[in-house]
C-alpha cells in the first residue's frame, strides 16, 4: 500500500490494449490542458484520511433536549483511508454501509466529527479554501436531480469556471467546448437544459462539470446505477478512459461488484461504517479474508444456475443505531466465535503482503474449526438463524 | 413439483398478440405492442428490457390493473384457458390471489402501512378461501414462518414501517402466495435490495417454485438474476418480444443483435473484458417508433430491409425464436470473438 501507483497502470494492464482503443466511437479529444500540473507530483499518497467519523443525530433538537441525550447516528465510525496518486478505488457495500456519507466526507460536503484529511500531506481545515475544494470534485448518482433545471449547460459551466477562475474570462467559452467535447458530447449541447437529455448524457454533463475545476480527485457515487443497462457502459467506458487519458484519481462508490472489478485496481469493502477489507482488485475477488467478502462475492447472481444451497449472507445488516459488540459482522458472521463478540478486529495486513488487509480476528490465520472455510460452504451455522 | 406437462396443455398462462395502448398529451404510446407469452406449469419465465421496453405494463396487463389512461386495444390473456380481458372486474376479484397474485417491486409502496402485516397476509384466505378469522391468522403465520420470517408470531403484530427492505419483500411474497396461487407475477422485486437481500429473496423464491409448482412470471433489467431464477427468457425491446427460448440457450447464444448488445455492455464478475460494448443510441419512442424493426437505428446489423418491415417473432430450432431478418450474423461475432480469446 506504501509504494506510490504509477497512473495508467490499470490500462496497462487490462490486457495490453493501448487505451486509444478502449475509447467509445464518439471519443473524446483528450486534452493537455486537463491534466493536473504534472511537474514532479508530491511524494506519498494524494489523500491521506485517518480516523474519519461522521455521525447525524437521529431526534430532533427539541426531542433530545426534552430526553437530555442526544442519539447519534454513526453513519462512518473510525475510518482510515489512503487513496494513491492515479489510481482507480472502489468502496464497496450494503446500502447503509455508509459509502457515501464517507465520499460526501472526503469531498469536503459533511463536516467531520472527528479525524482528519490530508490532501498531499497538507491538513484540511474544517472549511475547505476554494483552492482544496477545486481539487476533490464529485459526480452524484442521480443525474436527473443533481443538476440544475434551471440553467443551461453553458450556464452551469460558465459559472464554476468563473467562481474558481479556472481559465481567464475570456476563454470561459472555448473552455467549456473543450470539456463537454471531452465527455463526448457535442457543442450543441452548451445551449440545453438539463430536461433536454437522456440519462446517460445528463451523466456526462455531470461529470464534465466535475471535471472543469481539474480535479486530481474525483469521487463518484454509484454514477451509473440511475442509468439504463445499455447505457451504464458507456458512462463505465468514458470515466476508465479518462482516468487514463488525464491521469486522474478515481474514488467509484458502488454496490455492484461487477462494475468494480471492471474499472478499478484497489478495493475497501466497507461494513457498517468501517473499511472491513482494502486489497488489489484481482487479489480480492480471488482470495477474499473477509468472511462478509466472501459473502457478498458469493452473493452476485452468476449467469448460471443458482445452487440449491442456503444464502450466501444470511440476515439483515444490524441498525447503525445499534451496532454489535466486538465484531461488527458477528451477528451475520458464519464463522463467528466467542472472541468476535468480545474483542474488535483491527484492520491487519496479510503477511508478507501490506496491500491486503482485512479486519478479521481469523482473515489470513486458520478458519475456526465449527466453520467450512468458503462464503459459499459456510452455511450450516447460519442457516436457521434467519428463520 | 409438478412436471414441464405435455404440449398444449402445458401452460398455465398464455398471453396472445397483447397491445396494450396509453393515451398521453403528446400522443398514443404504444406501450405493448403484440407480446406473445407462454408460461409453462411450474416453470418460470423472464421477461427482460430495459425501462420503457412495456414489461412492466405487459404484467399489469395479464393482471387487469393498468392505469386508466392505458387500455388492452387488443389480444387475450389465456389463464387455464379463459381469457381474462373480456372477464368484468368482479370476476377479475375472484382470480387475483387465488389464481394469479402479484410482487411488486417497492413493498413499502404496495403494503398497507396501517396495518399490522399479519392481517394483511390473512386478508386473502379470508375473503378467498373462506377461512376464520383464527384460521386465517394461522396460515398467516405459517406462511410468515415459510418465507423465512424469524419469531412470527411476534412479528405477526408488527407494521410494514418496523421492517427492513428484504423482510417486507419477504411479507409480499407471503401475500402473493397465502391463497396458492398458479402464477405469481414479479416486477422487478428484488431491483431495490442490496445483493446479499437479493440472494436470500431469490433462493426463497426458487424453493418455494419447487415445493409448490407455482409458475412465475419474472419482470427484470438484470440478465443474470433471470439466469439464476428462470427457464425461459423473453426480451422485450420497445414494446416488442425481440427473442425467446430457454435461458442458458440465449445466453450462451444469442440471436438477436439486442440481447446480443446486453450481453456485451454489462460488465461480468466472473470475465474481465478489456473494454464494456456500450449499445449506441437510446431506447425508442413508443409514441412514433422508428419503422420496421424497432432496434435498426441502434443495431450493427441492419440493411436496408429492416427499415421496410416489421420483422416477425420466428421460430428457430431448439425451442428458440427470434425477431431479427439477419439473426445469423450474431453467430459471425460470437465465432470472431471465439477466435480472437
Amino acid at each position: 500500500m506504501s509504494e506510490p501507483v504509477m497512473p495508467m497502470k490499470r490500462a496497462g494492464e487490462a490486457g495490453g490494449v493501448p487505451p486509444a482503443e478502449a475509447i467509445s466511437p464518439d471519443a473524446p479529444v483528450p486534452l493537455a490542458d486537463f491534466v493536473p500540473e504534472a511537474e514532479s507530483p508530491p511524494p506519498g499518497p494524494l489523500l491521506e484520511a485517518t480516523g474519519l467519523s461522521v455521525g447525524f443525530p437521529v431526534m430532533s433538537p427539541l426531542a433530545a433536549r426534552i430526553r437530555h441525550e442526544e442519539r447519534l447516528l454513526k453513519a462512518v465510525d473510525g475510518v482510515d483511508l489512503t487513496i494513491q496518486r492515479g489510481e482507480a478505488l472502489a468502496l464497496v457495500g450494503e446500502s447503509g454501509s455508509g459509502k457515501s456519507t464517507l465520499a460526501r466526507a472526503l469531498t469536503g460536503l459533511l463536516p467531520l466529527d472527528q479525524g482528519q484529511i490530508k490532501l498531499d500531506g497538507k491538513v484540511l481545515g474544517k472549511r475547505r479554501a476554494r483552492s482544496d475544494m477545486r481539487r476533490v470534485q464529485m459526480v452524484f448518482q442521480d443525474p436527473y436531480s443533481s443538476l440544475n433545471p434551471r440553467l443551461t449547460v453553458a450556464g452551469i459551466l460558465h459559472e464554476l469556471l468563473k467562481v474558481h477562475r479556472v481559465v481567464p474570462r475570456s476563454e470561459v467559452a472555448s473552455f467549456s467546448k473543450e470539456l463537454i467535447g471531452l465527455v463526448g458530447l457535442t457543442e450543441d449541447a452548451l445551449p440545453a437544459y438539463p430536461r433536454q437529455f437522456s440519462g446517460g448524457q445528463r451523466q456526462r454533463v455531470a461529470i464534465a462539470r466535475a471535471l472543469a475545476l481539474r480535479p486530481e480527485l474525483l469521487v463518484a457515487d454509484e454514477p451509473v446505477s440511475a442509468l439504463d443497462v445499455s447505457v451504464q457502459a458507456t458512462i463505465l467506458n468514458l470515466l476508465q478512459e479518462l482516468q487514463s487519458t488525464l491521469g486522474l484519481t478515481l474514488l467509484l462508490i458502488s454496490h455492484n461488484l461487477a462494475v468494480v472489478r471492471h474499472l478499478c485496481n484497489r478495493v475497501a469493502v466497507m461494513y457498517l461504517g468501517r473499511i472491513i477489507e482494502v486489497a488489489p482488485t484481482e487479489e480480492l475477488y480471488a482470495s477474499p479474508a473477509h468472511p462478509y467478502t466472501r459473502g457478498l462475492l458469493a452473493a452476485i447472481p452468476r449467469m448460471t444456475a443458482m445452487s440449491e444451497d442456503a444464502p450466501a449472507v444470511t440476515g439483515d445488516p444490524p441498525s447503525p443505531l445499534n451496532i454489535p459488540s466486538g465484531c461488527r459482522f458477528r451477528t451475520r458472521c458464519p464463522i463467528a466465535q466467542d472472541i468476535c463478540a468480545r474483542e474488535d478486529p483491527a484492520l491487519t495486513a496479510k503477511p508478507g503482503d501490506g496491500s491486503h488487509v482485512a479486519a478479521c480476528h481469523f482473515a489470513f490465520g486458520p478458519v475456526p474449526a465449527a466453520a467450512a472455510e468458503t462464503g459459499t460452504d459456510a452455511k450450516s451455522a447460519v442457516v436457521d438463524s434467519g428463520r | 413439483m409438478k412436471g414441464p406437462g405435455e404440449v398444449g396443455g402445458g401452460n398455465i398462462l398464455e398471453v396472445k398478440d397483447l397491445h396494450v395502448q396509453i393515451s398521453t398529451r403528446r400522443g398514443v404510446v404504444r406501450a405493448v405492442d403484440g407480446v406473445s407469452i407462454e408460461v409453462p406449469r411450474g416453470e418460470a419465465v423472464g421477461l427482460v428490457g430495459e425501462s420503457g421496453s412495456g414489461k412492466s405494463m405487459t404484467l399489469r396487463a395479464i393482471l387487469g390493473v393498468l392505469p386508466v389512461e392505458a387500455k388492452i386495444t387488443s389480444g387475450q390473456v389465456l389463464l387455464d384457458g379463459a381469457d381474462l380481458t373480456t372477464l368484468p372486474n368482479s370476476a377479475l376479484n375472484r382470480i387475483r390471489g387465488p389464481k394469479l397474485a402479484m410482487i411488486f417491486q417497492e413493498p413499502m409502496s404496495a403494503l398497507n402501512p396501517v396495518m399490522r402485516v399479519g392481517w394483511q397476509i390473512a386478508e386473502g384466505p379470508q375473503v378467498h378461501l373462506g377461512l376464520s378469522r383464527s384460521k386465517a391468522a394461522e396460515r398467516a403465520v405459517e406462511l410468515m414462518r415459510r418465507v423465512g420470517i424469524p419469531d412470527p408470531e411476534r412479528r405477526f403484530r408488527s407494521f410494514p414501517h418496523e421492517f427492513s427492505g428484504g423482510m417486507r419483500q419477504r411479507v409480499m411474497i407471503a401475500i402473493a402466495l397465502s391463497c396458492d396461487p398458479e402464477v405469481i407475477l414479479c416486477d422487478e422485486p428484488t431491483t431495490a435490495l442490496d445483493v446479499t437481500i437479493q440472494d436470500q429473496i431469490l433462493r426463497l423464491l426458487a424453493r418455494l417454485c419447487r415445493e409448490s409448482g407455482v409458475s412465475l412470471v419474472f419482470v427484470t433489467h438484470d440478465l443474470p438474476v433471470v439466469a439464476q431464477l428462470c427457464q425461459h427468457l423473453a426480451v422485450m425491446y420497445g414494446g416488442q418480444i425481440v427473442e425467446r427460448g430457454p435461458v442458458h440457450d440465449v445466453f450462451a447464444r444469442p440471436q438477436h443483435p439486442y440481447t446480443l448488445g446486453l450481453l456485451r455492455s454489462a460488465p461480468d464478475v466472473e470475465e474481465v473484458r478489456d473494454s464494456l460494448v456500450p449499445i449506441p443510441g437510446s431506447p425508442p419512442s413508443l409514441i412514433s417508433p422508428p419503422a420496421g424493426c424497432r432496434f435498426h437505428p441502434r443495431c450493427q446489423f441492419a440493411e436496408d430491409d429492416c427499415k421496410a418491415q416489421v420483422p416477425p417473432l420466428r421460430p428457430l430450432a431448439g425451442g428458440r425464436s427470434t425477431a431479427c431478418l439477419h439473426y445469423e450474423r450474431c453467430d459471425d461475432v460470437l465465432e470472431a470473438e471465439g477466435a480472437s480469446r
